[in-house]
């Protein structure tokens, strides 16, 4: 592999190309504001910074490290768990239902993984080794469901309308994003232990199946935070309309700009969101930055241009990609555990590859893979392209199928289908971006 | 002894035959990854997608047969559409190698960009699947239902176990069967076939002995096109067609192709078996089964289910996980580096 050149051709970025490109993003979503609404320019803008925030994460995996992660959609659904298990109050009958039970069960799980790690040690034949680590393994997890089943069953059966599961821990919700960033740290440190070191595309292959596993567990383990009946309600970090439109004082502002206020409310929550999470992006950015300049960032770069070259100048390529994986994945946890509190509700039916691990690619390569303007850019830019797309397609759609009539068949199914045509569009652009601009909108700085 | 035959009846009617089905079509699927593996060195993300739309097209073929009214008794007619399908599908990997895939190749990009712009076109074909046959649920599956039902086994046999074949179980096996060998008298017998094999062996020493390679990569998206196509009918005569479900194919797909040795075409076949079985095996309630095996009148208390059938994927998943750690080359030492 060492024959090949570097991926990354490193080109002189064009200096005012950055400002001018994200004023251009700022006019975007200005024009939604003034043709469509401000409201709907802010929810747009809210998702853009989450989406800049998973893309950041992405971007520190493949940019830093030519990691490919396609299970971007799994780490996103953790940081959501993050947002139940911290945010949600406890439900109390449910833990006296089978909390002990499913602790019970959990250390039973641990202390399994700690004896088959100390038989492997101990057992020194690869045949009986191997047998006694298989035979354990078995024995923990049968011993494990049996203690685990019929304390899932008390817990699912506690108001099972309402609750059914054992609820979080009550705290406020801003601190699930740092617990999503954990979850989905030490997800990444599973998939990257198994995975890494071996060629690359296992990684890509481990973590697609990674990702499916877990939001396959968050669909059907009710006990947790109650499956495909989604949990509803998350508190939240900034004040709620209703509350907004029965101060006076608020009132009597919305009237002193002459605004109504229901909808002053709602923009001023949106604000709010919107205010928090650029804290958060700027934070990141800050720190992503550093990294980048940092003797670290240019090892990081040593590596991904010449793994053999980095090898034999003593770097441990395989410790420090486990790293930086896990360091992308735990940003991925935080922008899914912010997703989650925009949204208020957890749903894990929700979570599909394409919008969650693929589209979150597009975002990347359009952006500028290894430049952390870049990835912002590209997640503000095509998740503006995606939700734009659908009105605009449609849009489109009625005015090329004008001429056949309105209930001509072929018109109705292609109106029907043009909601689908922005995949192919994403699908079109990604292709088109690497093949004729792979550095992207703003390319990898020179150092 | 009569409730011995009773349960093995019973595990073959829920357990063997479906996971015979299924593990045929697994394995055409994997043999497609492998061969893109062994020949272009890359990890086809877009494979799913292109056993979608095979089954599209053979299925848009099947609906212009069936509104002529042509059929095949008691075979679907998706069976005759089949051909187009895999033209049409052939003629697509070949048009994607053209417009996508050959730059990089050219330019010796590196395999994991290769992989990067497969998920672009996993994308755009994802996207026409949509957008021309909609995300709906399909059943194109005509003809008889079965070859031979559990009433007709009970009737033959007296046993109070029934087995039941349905004719896309049986069309999957037979279809797979013919098509693999047709596959590996073309990779032993056939000179193209051996230039194949010489090419994913070792490209360098392949071009010195002058193989073409443009050759030697446009027969192998002929032969993954036709494969695809198969594989995709075959599963959506057999379960439903649903565009959603190839993406989740993708993951047992490669845990199959993993699991035989990337690149060896008869570890995909070996490979599709084992995750197939697997599947089945862990996810099969076996409460009924040692009802037969155990006294009189005794039932265990739970389903004996080894994990729900929730969690299938999760089963290739370990099986991949496991290949990983063990033996990273896969059963039949195919490449990991």
């Amino acid at each position: 592999m060492s024959d090949t050149p570097a991926r990354f051709p490193l080109r002189l970025a064009r200096a005012p190309r950055k400002p001018l490109l994200f004023a251009a993003m700022a006019a975007l979503i200005g024009l939604v504001g003034i043709g469509q609404s401000w409201s709907l320019a802010l929810t747009i803008m809210n998702l853009c910074l989450i989406s800049a925030i998973m893309t950041l994460g992405v971007n520190i995996q493949w940019g830093y490290a030519g990691l490919f992660n396609a299970g971007v959609m799994g780490f996103a659904a953790l940081g959501g768990l993050a947002g139940v298990l911290v945010s949600m109050p406890p439900v109390g009958a449910a833990w006296r239902a089978g909390g002990a039970g499913v602790v019970l069960a959990l250390a039973m799980g641990l202390v399994t993984i700690a004896a088959a790690m100390l038989v492997y040690r101990r057992l020194r034949r690869p045949a009986s080794r191997k047998l006694a680590v298989a035979l354990v393994v078995a024995a923990g997890y049968f011993a494990a469901r049996a203690l685990f089943e019929p304390a899932v069953r008390a817990i699912e059966g506690v108001d099972p309308s309402r609750t059914g599961y054992l609820g979080g821990f009550g705290l406020p919700v801003v601190l699930s994003w740092f617990a999503g960033g954990a979850l989905a740290a030490g997800a990444a440190w599973a998939a990257g232990k198994i995975s890494l070191g071996l060629r690359a595309d296992y990684l890509a292959i481990a973590t697609l199946g990674i990702s499916e596993i877990i939001v396959a567990f968050l669909k059907y383990e009710e006990w947790l935070a109650r499956g495909v009946k989604n949990v509803t309600g998350l508190p939240r970090p900034v004040p709620y309309e209703v509350d907004l439109q029965a101060a006076a004082r608020f009132r009597e502002w919305a009237e002193s700009l002459g605004a109504s206020p229901v909808e002053l409310s709602s923009i001023v929550v949106k604000l709010c969101y919107a205010g928090l999470f650029a804290l958060v992006l700027l934070v990141l950015m800050w720190l992503s930055e550093a990294a980048l300049r940092s003797p670290w960032g240019r090892m990081m770069r040593a590596i991904r241009d010449n793994e053999t070259a980095a090898e034999a100048m003593g770097k441990d390529v395989t410790a420090r990609h486990l790293q930086v994986f896990v360091l992308g994945s735990a940003v991925v946890g935080i922008a899914g555990a912010m997703l989650a509190t925009l949204d208020g509700q957890f749903t894990p039916t929700t979570y599909h590859p394409l919008r969650f691990t693929f589209l979150i690619w597009v975002m990347v390569i359009v952006g500028g893979s290894g430049n952390n303007w870049g990835a912002v850019l590209g997640g503000f830019m095509v998740w503006y392209a995606w939700v734009e797309a659908e009105p605009l397609g449609l849009w489109l759609m009625d005015l090329l199928t004008f001429p056949l009539g309105a209930d001509h068949p072929l018109r109705v199914h292609l109106m029907d289908s043009a909601a689908h045509m922005r995949l192919v569009v994403m699908g079109v652009v990604l292709l088109l971006v690497l093949r004729f601009a792979p550095q992207g909108l703003i390319p990898e700085e020179r150092r | 002894m009569e409730d011995i035959v009773n349960a093995v009846v019973l595990l073959t009617n829920f357990l063997v035959v479906p996971a015979t089905a299924y593990g045929c079509q697994l394995a055409l699927g994997a043999l497609g990854v492998t061969l893109v593996y062994g020949v272009l060195r890359f990890s086809n993300f877009a494979h799913g997608e292109t056993m979608a739309f095979g089954a599209m097209v053979t299925i848009l073929f099947t609906w212009l047969l069936q509104y002529q009214g042509v059929t095949l008794g008691p075979l679907p007619t998706a069976l005759l559409a089949l051909p187009a399908g895999m033209a049409v599908t052939a003629g697509l990997c070949l048009l994607t190698d053209r417009w996508v895939f050959r730059f990089y190749r050219r330019s010796r990009a590196q395999p994991v960009m290769l992989l990067v712009v497969s998920v672009g076109v996993m994308f755009v074909l994802n996207g026409i699947i949509r957008f021309v046959i909609g995300p709906a649920d399909r059943v194109f599956t005509d003809g008889a239902r079965f070859l031979f039902t559990v009433r007709d086994f009970k009737a033959w046999t007296g046993l109070s176990e029934g087995l039941a074949i349905k004719t896309t179980q049986t069309l999957s096996v037979v279809v797979a069967i013919i098509l693999v060998a047709a596959l590996f008298w073309f990779l032993e017998k056939t000179r193209t076939g051996k230039s194949m094999r010489a090419f994913s062996d070792n490209e360098d020493l392949a071009l010195l002995s002058g193989i073409n390679p443009e050759r030697v990569v446009a027969v192998t998206w002929l032969i993954v096109g036709c494969l695809a196509a198969v594989a995709g009918t075959l599963y959506g005569l057999d379960k439903s067609f649903k565009p959603f479900t190839f993406l989740s194919l993708l993951l047992p797909i490669f845990a199959a192709a993993i699991v035989g040795g990337l690149g060896n075409p008869l570890g995909a076949i070996v490979g599709g078996f084992v995750v197939a079985f697997s599947e089945v095996l862990l996810t099969y309630p076996y409460r009924k089964f040692l009802a037969y095996l155990g006294p009189e009148g005794w039932r265990p208390d739970g389903l004996v289910q080894f994990l729900s059938t929730d969690y299938k994927f999760a089963v290739s998943f370990f099986i991949l996980v496991v290949v990983l750690l063990v033996k990273p080359t896969g059963i039949f030492s195919g490449r990991s580096s």
